[in-house]
């Protein structure tokens, strides 16, 4: 028992040891099927045919695909919109919440349940409340004379992607709000007083102090969740499945529906590789925004 | 006054568009089909509340059976995947050796690559190793997204405890292993307890993986349950299928409730380099 003790205070062999476990998962299920992948998206492979390599030829042939395009388009303005909305109401909802108030642990923890709760399952209520026979918005319009019949909400292409733009805002807002909660309990009062004492009003001290400082960890936000947004499969799968006419479709669920239920693994697999340029290049800015935080 | 308009007005406005969606799934999960299908009754509101269909829920459907199966798969997810993130953000934040800088950027690499760019290749692998259609297999293949996450989080908590306390006890004569158990394993409970919670969040919270690799009614859980075996054709059984995503939001909402605290806490620190 002395020996083995002795010998775990040896540095490497400590650290290999220790970090086995995590390196096995990690490396049979993880980083192996990544680079199976990566080499399955230059094959034909379908479901029971693993195929053989045709270079870049599922690469080309998704580039003239018309609704591959549609995707790409799709997934840009998606992710370009919802982070936008997320940062900007994230942030007002955590300056609202920054004021000290009573009810603020219980205010703080309800508004941040869409964020805890499982996400298909949240997108199912989102279903039901935009369907195209029952939407209570549907009703509300109709009973105030706005409108003369129900909207169908996922069944026009722009209704569908602004719908499902804004299940995704409402499940993205409690994470920006903790981030800035977080961040706006780091800057110090003195700032802010320093600042009024020099008779500046409440929106440039927060354009001037708060927003600035505020900066870098406005960064790290929105490129996590510019990541976990563009790779959102839940919440587009269950509310719309990427239609109607496969307007709604980001990468990842057109891999999905290409793959799976295709059986085109090679090229679910190709468009899943798209994704892997703009993913390494959020990783390395997060990376540096990380360690100039730190 | 000024409050009203700097607090309560704004803050109302969000409660309404955050909780409302929670305020719908409870309201269908108790109305009635007769009230559902109506178009003269106030939507907003039930006049005849029933129980009818949780009732059918949990008789006459699989879901106490997935239930259970998300339950296990989360526990067992996370009992294996504390432990093996703790141990290997213990050996990268306090043990010094070459090419910790390297490990620590692959398991941030890990924690960024989504699910939904590996299941294809995955279940490759998965057919190979016959784990298709087999409950417990999700327990290693959930430990994907959870080791890295938890093991970059843990880094974080690890080196907010201070190097003292350990040289401390070093030049007491303590070995590594006994400082490990007795000096920071304590110290790391906050830490850990954080591990805990989102393991089990994002074990229930996962979905891509369940619905491809698991085929078999018995063997889903509650997501893919609800997505492929009560949502069939036009008719969609709104009422069961609201009350199934309530009753299955039920046990992350509790434990989130029980440790908000070291939610928000995991959260914004895993934000941090």
């Amino acid at each position: 028992m002395r020996r083995l003790s002795l010998a775990f205070d040896r540095g490497p062999l400590l650290a290999t040891l220790m970090l086995l476990p995590a390196a096995a998962l990690l490396g049979g299920l993880l980083a192996f099927p990544l680079a199976l992948g990566v080499l399955l998206g230059f094959k034909d492979a379908t479901i029971g045919d693993p195929g053989s390599f045709i270079g870049l030829q599922n690469y080309r042939y998704l580039l003239t695909d018309p609704v591959f395009r549609i995707t790409a388009l799709n997934t840009a303005l998606y992710t370009l919109v919802t982070v936008l909305f997320k940062l900007g109401l994230g942030l007002a909802l955590a300056l609202i919440l920054n004021q000290r108030f009573a009810g603020y642990r219980f205010w703080r923890s309800v508004l941040l349940l869409p964020y805890v709760v499982p996400t298909v399952l949240s997108a199912f209520a989102w279903w039901w409340i935009l369907d195209p026979q029952f939407s209570f918005i549907s009703w509300a319009l109709v009973k105030l004379g706005v409108l003369d019949r129900n909207v169908n909400f996922l069944g026009n292409s722009c209704l569908a992607r602004a719908s499902l733009m804004v299940a995704n805002i409402w499940r993205g807002i409690p994470f920006f709000t903790v981030g800035y909660l977080a961040g706006l309990q780091a800057i110090p009062k003195e700032l802010h007083e320093a600042a009024a004492i020099d008779g500046a009003g409440d929106w440039q001290i927060f354009w001037q102090i708060t927003w600035i400082l505020l900066l870098p960890l406005t960064t790290i936000l929105t490129i996590f969740s510019a990541i976990f947004t563009f790779t959102d499969f839940q919440l587009i799968w269950t509310i719309t499945r990427g239609g109607p006419a496969n307007a709604t479709h980001l990468f990842v669920t057109l891999a999905y529906q290409r793959a799976s239920p295709g059986g085109a693994m090679g090229e679910g697999a190709a468009i899943a590789g798209f994704t892997l340029p703009f993913l390494a290049l959020l990783a390395w800015a997060a990376l540096g925004a990380l360690r100039t935080q730190a | 006054m000024r409050r009203a308009f700097s607090l309560w007005l704004p803050l109302l406005a969000f409660a309404l568009f955050l909780l409302f969606p929670f305020y719908w799934m409870v309201l269908t999960s108790i109305k009635p089909n007769s009230e559902l299908v109506s178009v003269t009754a106030n939507p907003f509101w039930v006049s005849h509340p029933t129980l009818d269909h949780i009732k059918f829920l949990l008789s006459r459907t699989s879901y106490p059976r997935w239930f259970w199966n998300t339950m296990a798969v989360a526990a067992g997810a996370t009992a294996l995947s504390v432990p093996v993130s703790f141990s290997a953000a213990f050996a990268l934040a306090r043990v010094r050796f070459r090419g910790a800088e390297g490990v620590s950027i692959g398991i941030y690499v890990a924690y960024l690559i989504p699910p939904a760019i590996l299941f294809i290749a995955l279940a490759d692998v998965m057919l190979k190793l016959g784990w298709f259609d087999r409950l417990w297999a999700l327990i290693p293949i959930y430990s994907t997204f959870l080791v890295p996450f938890c093991t970059w989080l843990l880094v974080g908590y690890l080196k907010s405890i201070p190097r003292e306390l350990e040289e401390a006890a070093m030049v007491d004569g303590a070995s590594r292993l006994r400082i490990l158990f007795a000096v920071i394993l304590p110290l790391s409970v906050p830490g850990l307890i954080s591990a805990f919670i989102f393991c089990f969040t994002l074990s229930w919270n996962e979905y891509l993986y369940a619905l491809v690799f698991m085929s078999s009614p018995e063997n889903k859980t509650v997501p893919v349950g609800l997505a492929t075996e009560l949502v069939r054709g036009d008719i969609y059984q709104w009422g069961p299928l609201m009350a199934g995503a309530l009753l299955g939001s039920l046990p992350v909402i509790v434990i989130y409730f029980f440790f908000v605290e070291h939610y928000v806490a995991g959260m914004s620190g895993a934000l941090k380099g």
